[in-house]
């Protein structure tokens, strides 16, 4: 009990300090105590789990892989807990409660992806691996070389990943119940550094079991009240969300003017209709590839396989997260459908513009409302789960880079596998601290920073890098030390350089041009036709003229500074106390507007160019997958034809033998 | 480690073996592929058969969302042949092999 005080010291400086600092949030001052109350719990929770689990973990099998002695059963849930991140609990809920048919399309790459896993990648790396990436790489070829360039792409995809968690959570937490954004950083890397140092994977494993079991419940709650009074139906629900006067404006405004000539009907049907969010095919094809490859090479998900004692559990727990996962997305249709049909489109955008907002605030409504207890309650219950989401997702991705650094890079290579297993899981502990301050560095300096492509990068690094590698190395013969090298470093390098030119970053002159747009407005413009793409090389990269769909003609805009100065104006002269109110509410918009634009003007005065460089995106998709895919393979292909590994070739018998039958696999330790 | 190591060839060479691995490598190969092609038909199908995505087929249900959820449905039943398979046959011949590892070398 006594190693842990430091930790409980922290969680109450934490709590007390989220008290003190409580400004504005979606929870109102008056039932914050609530929030607080389910946030204390759900800590407290945690932490008997990990004083639970110190006591269990000594060795570094126990470190790494909780003694290999987690079931296939509840893997699959701490499966669940690892991947369903606040993105696609938060982001998927509110992209359909926004856009319909494409937010749920966008979900099942994230269950499909599974299917790799579960056909070639789990069993086989259960069979022949250890703890980490690195272990499967080194199996036939060069240890040191490939350890090291294993967890180098383990920490460059963990940290990508683990950014966006970092900094999404801090601004989810502000935005829910109003602590400072440097508060919950710091607070997420406390208590995640406590369950990985004290408890590692025992701890971590079940803090994201317990995390995926509240998310489940608490979506399996909301989808039974929202769907209730539509007795269940399917078309009953549907039929309602296409009459529905808010998700018809939200439909006409996202479509503007090619929605003129639509029946009120017609467009509560669109929103059932793909289009509305994605609208380029191959960016789509491109992120469909990233996603079915890319999960089976994170290596926070790949590590998750060394804990179950053998390949039959991996199996089983592919088949358990698979479940989990997808009937977790289909309830997240509901609640996103849900969200759109009680609060509303135009709500969940005032609140987040993203819609991550839209599955707390739809709790709020569902328990009766901002001013009920219940309402609150549910609220707090759904913002403790996300923050739960957080923390669990964040541990285990610190879990994977300390591995890397302790296990493949320290114990590996530079002590060339001579440590004693005490040097092990202190080295092991040390790892954990240095990545989780650097995970808290890394949040706070990324305050405001635009973070969306992050984890879009990582499942691509994932999918280019280290995803060929491990597939080759498992069923390919020639594969070799080389092969994976140069795969990993092209596959790599390509997803990381095209994703710096995308229009996922931000561009300066663009931002001062709709900055300006806003406060000056726009003049006229003239209707300008289609134009025909150049070639398929015109859809990917900004070297030639691609494919634009016909402009109408627009009439002039005035700026929010011309409309403000004239709503003054009015303001003046109205008596009534209705219309005052509402004078002043969009007085109060059009502030808020203003301010955004000129905030946004001084931050990039004077810039014409982005931190790489670039006025324009040069590379036009938003995903790079469908190039750098390709490319990872045909590196890992040519450097093993290249080169010849005499090491490598003789391996392979053993390496084919061993990852089909288990014969030597890593056993569990006995208790 | 203290036990020899088994003659890896040997075991590659046995037709239990060698058995196993044409089975599995063609099934599982097989369900991979499928898998793949019936997830990218609905990208493909949203841009480039809009007007088959937005048939109504039962009240505003349209085959669009009918096709999105059909995707967890195949998912599903693709885990679950294979689960069933790997069990049943699988497992066993894998432990056969195991249990035999060392003699197959030296009987040879």
């Amino acid at each position: 009990m006594g190693r842990l005080t430091p930790y409980f010291t922290g969680a109450a400086a934490l709590l007390a300090s989220g008290l003190a600092f409580a400004g504005e949030g979606a929870v109102a001052d008056q039932w914050k105590w609530l929030t607080f109350a389910v946030f204390g719990g759900i800590i407290a929770l945690t932490m008997y789990i990990t004083w639970r689990a110190s006591k269990r973990v000594h060795s570094t099998s126990e470190f790494y892989a909780a003694g290999r002695s987690v079931s296939g059963f509840q893997n699959g849930w701490a499966i669940a807990g690892d991947y369903l991140s606040a993105a696609s609990f938060l982001g998927i809920a509110g992209l359909i409660s926004l856009y319909g048919y494409d937010g749920f399309m966008y979900s099942v790459g994230f269950l499909v992806a599974y299917i790799t896993v579960l056909l070639v990648i789990a069993e086989p790396c259960r069979n022949i691996g250890k703890y980490t990436l690195g272990d499967i790489l080194a199996f036939r070829n060069d240890p040191k070389k490939t350890k090291t360039i294993a967890a180098i792409s383990t920490i460059t995809v963990s940290i990508f990943y683990l950014t966006a968690q970092m900094v999404g959570g801090g601004v989810l937490i502000k935005t829910l119940i109003g602590i400072d954004y440097e508060v919950s950083v710091i607070g997420v890397g406390v208590l995640m550094l406590a369950y990985v140092v004290f408890g590692g994977m025992v701890a971590t494993t079940w803090v994201q079991i317990v995390k995926a079991i509240l998310l489940v419940v608490a979506s399996l709650v909301m989808v039974a009240l929202v769907w209730a009074p539509y007795g269940f139906s399917l078309p009953g629900i549907l039929d309602h969300v296409i009459h529905d006067d808010g998700i018809q404006k939200q439909v006409a405004k996202l479509l503007g003017t090619a929605s003129a000539n639509m029946t009120p009907e017609e467009l509560g049907q669109r929103f059932l209709e793909p289009g509305l969010f994605l609208k380029n095919p191959i960016d789509q094809i491109s992120l469909g590839m990233a996603l079915v490859l890319g999960t089976a090479g994170l290596p926070h998900i790949l590590m998750r396989f060394f804990t179950v004692p053998n390949a039959q559990e991996a199996r089983k727990s592919v088949v358990w997260a698979m479940v989990i996962i997808g009937g977790f997305y289909v309830l997240t249709l509901f609640l996103g459908l849900g969200a759109a049909l009680n609060v509303g489109p135009a709500n969940i955008i005032a609140l987040d513009k993203g819609g991550n907002m839209a599955a707390p605030i739809l709790a709020q409504y569902l328990g009766g409302g901002a001013d009920s207890m219940m309402g609150n309650f549910f609220l707090a219950f759904v913002a403790a789960v996300a923050f739960a989401t957080i923390v669990a997702v964040v541990a285990g991705l610190v879990l994977a880079s300390a591995s890397a650094m302790a296990h493949d890079i320290y114990v590996g290579v530079i002590r060339g596998n001579h440590a004693t297993p005490n040097e092990q899981v202190t080295a092991a502990r040390v790892a954990s601290v240095i990545v989780g301050i650097v995970a808290i560095v890394i949040g706070i300096a990324a305050k405001g920073q635009n973070v969306a492509h992050l984890v879009g990068m990582a499942f691509a690094v994932a999918a280019s890098g280290n995803l060929p590698a491990v597939l080759l190395t498992l069923y390919w013969k020639r594969c070799n030390t080389w092969g994976i090298v140069l795969g990993m470093l092209v596959g790599s390098f390509s997803a990381i350089a095209l994703v710096m030119m995308s229009p996922n970053l931000t561009y300066p002159k663009a931002v001062i041009k709709d900055a300006t747009a806003v406060l000056d407005g726009t003049p006229a413009k003239d209707a300008v036709p289609a134009k025909a793409s150049e070639g398929f090389v015109c859809e990917l990269f900004a070297v030639c003229q691609n494919a634009e769909a016909a402009k109408p003609a627009a009439e002039a805009k005035p700026g929010a500074l011309e409309k403000l100065a004239k709503l003054n104006e009015k303001m003046a002269a109205l008596t009534d106390p209705a219309e005052l109110d509402k004078a002043k509410k969009d007085a109060g918009k059009l502030e808020k507007d203003i301010k955004k634009a000129q905030d946004d003007l001084k931050k990039f005065e004077g810039q014409t160019t982005n931190l790489v460089g670039l006025e324009k995106p040069f590379f036009r998709l938003k995903n790079p997958g469908i190039i750098s895919i390709p490319l990872g393979f045909l590196m890992v292909i040519l450097g093993s034809l290249l080169f010849r590994d005499k090491r490598a070739e003789a391996m392979w018998d053993e390496l084919y033998v061993r990852q089909n039958t288990g014969i030597q696999a890593e056993g569990a330790v006995a208790h | 480690m203290a036990s020899p190591q088994p003659d890896w060839a040997a075991i590659d060479r046995d037709p239990r073996f060698q058995a196993l691995h044409k089975k599995k490598s063609s099934f599982l190969w097989g369900l991979m592929v499928f898998s793949i092609v019936y997830y990218f038909l609905l990208p493909v199908g949203a841009a480039y058969f809009q007007d088959l995505f937005k048939a109504k087929v039962w009240g505003p249900l349209n085959v669009g969302l009918l096709f999105a959820l059909s995707e967890f449905i195949v998912a599903w039943v693709v885990a679950a042949i294979y689960a069933k398979r790997a069990n049943r046959e699988f497992d066993a011949m894998a432990a056969e092999i195991a249990r035999d590892a060392h003699q197959i070398g030296g009987s040879k």
